[in-house]
């Protein structure tokens, strides 16, 4: 029994340091940044797209939009790619050839993202300049990068998503003289359908929060991109680019930048933790 | 009109199959007449399942499975080159052991298989919804929600439902996997029902592990024992007087 105690005691002091860091890297970010919101006004920090440190303004509009045109752009790419690998995978191939890919797509969740950003300078960037114009480093370019980065994330959760439809749903609909294709499209999608959301947020998540890739395929102009063969800057490339040489109210202002990417990542997490929680209300409501 | 010999509905000439190593039928060769209902009885893997899921093709989907030997829907090889697999399961009605609503509305789970076969005449599918309904003896007890999730019903509604989505799509051969296992007696003999009305349209191919069900609802009986078919007779001359030791061992509940 004293044992038992002293075990408990210890993993539990174990868990909620843990737990405490994250609260108070939290805490900091926020006790750092958010003044600095306020001290600018809200509206010059998030809706203007004028960032001089040295003159004192910090808006961050253009690069929360840089944030938003990228991450749109790479759930295009990844969630199309991802979700048609996975519907390949569960619908459409035997049991050897999804055995064989899903290794395939866990090796490609595990490639380190500067190796993505270097294969991305080195042979997208120039495609995109030589094709179809402008400097090459681009919303574009940076779309496709953080799409097969982002693929992995989606392609297994909308796997298991998938994998978590009743076989009676997937055969009861064949039986019944639907085609294949006919099943996936009106009973495998619509049943798997919120761990399908929650598989392209959780991807939206990882493509929010990326900045190595970022930094080097994004070309990092200040200016909102009037197409997507502009440059970009997005909220995490900047604070890894400025964080270096960053003082005083210039660099509180990269906090304030985190907090906004704190936010918008919270808010992407809370829907998703919505979404699965709605899908395990109705699960227990049909019993 | 001169009569022919009637052409059995469907028909098994040799069929074995086996997954992977293992031998789930040995060479069956059974016939389900026109508008007879044939039982099949047998104790847990005998064959009973395998041999149903055989007739409109769903073992495809098993990647081991392999057969050999032929069936025949009225007269035409279903494994054919000619046969269109997914024409060939509208012609072949299933219903499982336990009910499988798709997750939407009654009229959606009924209206299903004529959408994906193309039948778009929003009238059709009215007709059919109340038809089905009617011929399953659902339509009275679901006639005023019929917009309301599958899955509200009972157990034994939610069975005839998909019975109803089944003969909506006017079936040449219903099979039916132990259709009643999960249902109370009451729900039981409304099914029973609704197969004996259902014999002037179609051949009818109930599994069952209910020897009483199969002496009930069925006009002649085949029993399986580990994948062979031990005998099949009319179903009152199978129950008094079986040809074989093993069927007699099986039906005074010897084994099984």
């Amino acid at each position: 029994m004293r044992q038992d105690r002293i075990i408990r005691f210890i993993l539990m002091l174990v868990a909620f340091s843990a737990i405490a860091g994250l609260a108070l890297i939290a805490f900091f970010i926020f006790k750092e940044g958010v003044p600095l919101i306020f001290q600018v006004g809200w509206r010059d920090f998030f809706l203007s797209s004028e960032w001089h440190p040295s003159e004192g303004l910090f808006g961050v509009f253009a690069m929360i939009m840089g944030t938003l045109m990228v991450t749109a752009g790479a759930m295009l790419i990844g969630g199309v790619f991802g979700l048609s690998l996975a519907i390949v995978m569960t619908q459409f191939s035997g049991p050897r050839l999804a055995g064989a890919l899903k290794p395939v797509i866990e090796l490609l969740a595990g490639i380190p993202s500067v190796v993505y950003g270097f294969i991305g300078v080195k042979t997208i960037v120039p495609l995109i300049r030589d094709h179809l114009g402008g400097p090459g480093l681009s919303v574009l370019a940076c779309s496709i990068v953080l799409g097969v980065m982002v693929l992995p994330t989606v392609a297994s959760i909308s796997i298991d998503a998938f994998r978590a439809v009743p076989r009676s749903f997937w055969e009861g609909s064949l039986a019944l003289g639907a085609t294949r294709w006919q099943t996936t499209c009106m009973v495998m999608l619509k049943a798997a359908r919120s761990g399908l959301v929650a598989a392209v947020i959780l991807g939206m998540g990882r493509a929010v929060g990326e900045t190595m890739a970022v930094i080097m395929v994004a070309g990092n102009s200040l200016a909102i991109p009037d197409s997507i063969l502009a440059p970009v800057r997005t909220l995490t490339s900047n604070i890894a680019l400025e964080m270096g040489y960053a003082s005083g109210l210039h660099r509180k202002a990269l906090f304030a930048a985190g907090v906004t990417l704190f936010v918008i990542i919270m808010i992407l997490n809370t829907a998703a933790i919505t979404l699965s929680s709605n899908r395990a209300r109705a699960k227990g409501g049909a019993k | 009109m001169t009569e022919q010999p009637a052409k059995p509905m469907m028909e098994t000439r040799g069929l074995t199959v086996r997954f992977g190593n293992a031998v789930a039928l040995k060479n069956i060769s059974l016939e389900v007449r026109r508008n007879e209902r044939l039982a099949i009885i047998g104790p847990a893997r005998s064959g009973k399942t395998t041999f149903l899921r055989c007739l409109n093709r769903l073992n495809d989907f098993d990647h081991d499975y392999s057969r050999s030997g032929d069936i025949l829907l009225d007269g035409t090889d279903i494994h054919g080159p000619e046969m269109d697999v997914v024409a060939l399961r509208r012609r072949i009605g299933m219903v499982y052991a336990v009910p499988v609503p798709l997750p939407w509305s009654i009229r959606e789970n009924i209206t299903y298989a004529m959408r994906m076969a193309g039948i778009r005449n929003r009238r059709v599918h009215a007709e059919k919804v109340e038809s089905s309904l009617k011929l399953a003896g659902l339509w009275d007890e679901v006639k005023d929600r019929l917009d309301s999730h599958a899955q509200d019903l009972s157990g034994g509604q939610q069975q005839r439902l998909c019975l109803a989505r089944v003969l909506a799509l006017e079936p040449e051969v219903l099979i039916l996997d132990e259709p009643c296992s999960g249902l109370d007696p009451i729900s039981t003999a409304r099914i029973e029902d609704v197969l004996e009305e259902l014999k002037a349209r179609q051949s009818i191919v109930l599994v069952t592990n209910n020897t009483m069900q199969a002496s009930r609802a069925s006009d002649r009986t085949a029993f399986f024992l580990m994948g062979e078919l031990v005998e099949v007779g009319e179903t009152k001359q199978l129950f008094t007087a079986p040809r074989e030791e093993r069927t007699n061992d099986y039906l005074t509940g010897r084994f099984g």
